[in-house]
C-alpha cells in the first residue's frame, strides 16, 4: 500500500515542498527536493525524525527559581510527549552546573536530560 | 573620573565578542559595563537549541553558547561591572553612570564600543485597537518568564507576528501545558526561520494564519479574547472575514527595534532603515572613537554572526585606541529591493582581509541575483534561488577584488532579475 506525505523542507530558506511516497513504512520516492539536503531530510524525516527538546526543572534555594535543561542528544519525535511529562514536577536543588545529569534516560531512551545553566545556591 | 582606553557598553554576546577582540588586539585598560546582574545578555532566557552551528560547528542552547565567551572574558581577566546603568554618553566619550555599589559614575573614554542589543516593538507601536487589559506581553517578556522566573503568563493564547521569538514560545508555552491557538501573520509569508515553523508549529499542530492580523482586543481586567481577520493586499482586514478567538493571553512578536538612546545624545547618525548607527568598514559610527556592533547596529538572525562581527569592532576600537584613524571614504548605496547595507562607508583601502557586506530585501524574490557594483562595473553577480525580509545576506568581497579597484568612487548593491 502506497502512502504520500507531504513535507516542508528545513534545509534551507527556500523550504521546498517535498512529496514523499512511503511503502510498508519505507521511502520509495521522494519527489520536489532541488539538493540532497532535501531528500536526506525526507527520508529521515518520514522514516525516524528526532528533536533535541528543551525545557526547564524548578530549583530549590537557588538564585532563580528554574534550570534550563536540554536532552543530551536527539530523541525521537514520538517521544517528546513522554520527556515532558517526566519534567514536569521535577525539583532539583541548588547548586547546578551546567552539564549536571537532571534525568538518567529519559523517557524510555538512552538519553539523559542534562542542565545547560549554572545556578548558585543562596543561603 | 574613571580613565578607560575602551569602554563597552552592553555584556550581552555583542559586548563579550567586543572585548574579546579589543583585548586580542593588546588592549587590556578596557571595562564592560552591563545594566543587568549577569554576562550574557538575552541568551540567558533563550533556553532552546541551535546556537553556534556557524561558529563552534555544534548546537548549542543559548546559556551554553552564553557561557563559552563568558569564561573566555573572565580567562582574559576582561573587567566587567554588573548592574550598572550607562545614564549619558556625550561625543567626547564622556559616560555617567550609576550602580549600588560605585554610586554615580563618571567614566572618560578613549574608544567606546556600542553593544546595547535591541529592545521589542511594543503594542504601542502597531496600534491594535482595543482595550487594555492585562495578559498583553511581547513574546521576551514572555519568555524570561517562564524560563528566568518559572512562572506561565497565561493558558490559552494567541501569538500575533511569525518572527523566530514569537514561534520559539509558541513551542514553549506548549511544552509548559498552555494551549497555543494560533499564529498570527500579517504578511503573506512568515518572518521566521523554516525550521522554526516546522519544529515549534508543525510538530505540535499550532497553525500559521498567513496575512491575518487582529483587530480588536477584548476583556475588562484580563484578556478574554481577540478578533482576527484576514487581509488584502493592501494588507487592511476584510470586515467579513472577523472571527473571535477566545483566549487569555497575547504574546506580540512583531519586530526589534536597536537601542540607541544613549547613541543619540553622543551625536551618534543612525539610519532611518535600521535605526541603528551608520557605520564604515571598522564599525565606527560619524563620531570619531564611538564603534557599534550586533543587534544596536542592526537586527540579527543569528547570534553567530553578532560574534563574528563584534570581535571585529572590538579589534578596530583597539586600532583606534593604538592611533588608527578611519574614515568614511565613500558610501555604499542599497537600491532596487536592499533596504539597507552593513557597513554603510567604506575606505577600501584599509581593508587588509574580505570586506563582508550584510543586508536585507524588501521583499521575497526568486531566482534573482545580487549584484555587486564598483561605480559602474559589475565586480559581482550572484544568483539566488531565494531571497527573503526575513533572512539577512552577506557578500564577501576579497581583498584581491577590492585591490583592483583603488580609485572606485561609489559602491552598488542591488537585487536584479538577470
Amino acid at each position: 500500500m502506497t502512502e504520500k506525505r507531504e513535507i516542508i523542507c528545513i534545509g534551507c530558506p527556500i523550504g521546498c515542498m517535498l512529496e514523499v511516497s512511503m511503502e510498508y513504512n519505507e521511502v520509495e520516492v521522494v519527489k520536489g527536493y532541488s539538493c540532497i539536503k532535501g531528500k536526506n531530510y525526507a527520508l529521515k524525516e518520514c522514516t525516524n525524525p528526532t528533536r533535541i527538546v528543551t525545557s526547564s526543572v524548578k530549583v530549590i534555594n537557588g538564585e532563580l527559581n528554574v534550570v534550563s535543561v536540554k536532552t543530551e542528544s536527539d530523541i525521537p519525535k514520538d517521544k517528546i510527549a513522554d520527556c515532558i511529562r517526566e519534567l514536569r514536577g521535577l525539583e532539583v536543588e541548588a547548586p547546578v552546573k551546567s552539564g549536571d545529569i537532571i534525568i538518567k534516560g529519559v523517557a524510555g531512551t538512552t538519553c539523559n536530560i542534562i542542565a545547560t545553566k549554572s545556578i548558585e545556591k543562596v543561603l | 573620573m574613571e580613565q578607560y582606553d575602551i569602554v563597552i557598553i552592553g555584556g550581552g554576546p555583542a559586548g563579550l565578542a567586543a572585548a574579546i577582540g579589543a583585548k586580542e588586539e593588546g588592549i587590556d585598560n578596557i571595562i564592560i559595563l552591563e545594566r543587568e546582574n549577569c554576562l550574557g545578555g538575552i541568551l540567558g532566557q533563550c533556553i532552546h537549541n541551535g546556537f553556534g552551528l556557524h561558529t563552534f560547528k555544534e548546537e548549542l542552547t543559548g546559556p551554553e553558547y552564553a557561557d563559552r565567551y563568558i569564561q573566555k572574558v573572565i580567562d582574559l581577566k576582561i573587567p566587567y561591572k554588573l548592574n550598572t546603568m550607562v545614564l549619558n554618553m556625550d561625543s567626547d566619550k564622556n559616560i555617567t553612570a550609576v550602580n549600588e555599589l560605585d554610586g554615580s559614575l563618571e567614566i572618560k573614554a578613549k574608544a567606546v564600543i556600542l553593544a546595547m542589543g535591541c529592545r521589542e516593538r511594543p503594542r504601542g507601536a502597531i496600534n491594535i485597537p482595543g482595550s487594555r487589559c492585562a495578559g498583553i506581553y511581547t513574546a521576551g517578556v514572555a519568555q524570561k518568564y517562564v524560563n528566568i522566573d518559572g512562572y506561565m503568563p497565561g493558558k490559552e493564547v494567541v501569538i500575533l507576528g511569525s518572527g523566530d521569538i514569537g514561534l520559539i514560545m509558541a513551542r514553549r508555552m506548549t511544552l509548559e501545558g498552555a494551549k497555543v491557538r494560533a499564529v498570527v501573520e500579517l504578511m503573506p509569508y512568515s518572518g521566521g526561520l523554516k525550521r522554526n515553523i516546522v519544529q515549534c508549529l508543525d510538530d505540535f499542530g499550532i497553525p500559521l494564519l498567513l496575512s491575518h492580523t487582529i483587530t480588536n482586543i477584548y476583556g475588562k481586567d484580563r484578556l478574554e479574547g481577540v478578533m482576527i481577520a484576514k487581509v488584502d493586499e493592501n494588507l487592511l482586514p476584510i470586515k467579513e472575514s472577523e472571527e473571535y478567538i477566545p483566549c487569555d493571553t497575547l504574546l506580540l512578536s512583531v519586530g526589534l527595534i536597536p537601542e540607541n538612546e544613549l547613541s543619540g545624545k553622543a551625536n551618534v547618525q543612525l539610519s532611518s532603515v535600521t535605526g541603528g548607527p551608520e557605520v564604515n568598514e571598522s564599525f565606527q559610527t560619524n563620531v570619531d572613537g564611538i564603534f557599534a556592533c550586533g543587534n544596536v547596529l542592526h537586527v540579527h538572525d543569528l547570534v553567530d554572526f553578532v560574534s563574528e562581527e563584534s570581535l571585529s569592532a572590538g579589534k578596530s576600537a583597539a586600532k583606534y585606541v593604538k592611533g588608527q584613524m578611519y574614515e568614511n571614504r565613500i558610501e555604499i548605496m542599497a537600491e532596487s529591493g536592499v533596504r539597507y547595507t552593513v557597513p554603510k562607508y567604506v575606505n577600501l583601502d584599509i581593508i587588509d582581509k574580505n570586506l563582508n557586506i550584510r543586508f536585507r530585501v524588501g521583499n521575497v524574490y526568486r531566482d534573482n541575483y545580487v549584484s555587486i557594483y564598483f561605480d559602474e562595473e559589475r565586480v559581482i553577480h550572484l544568483r539566488k534561488r531565494i531571497l527573503t525580509p526575513g533572512e539577512m545576506e552577506t557578500v564577501k568581497l576579497s581583498n584581491a577584488l577590492l585591490k583592483q579597484h583603488p580609485a572606485c568612487k561609489r559602491v552598488t548593491v542591488k537585487v536584479e532579475g538577470e
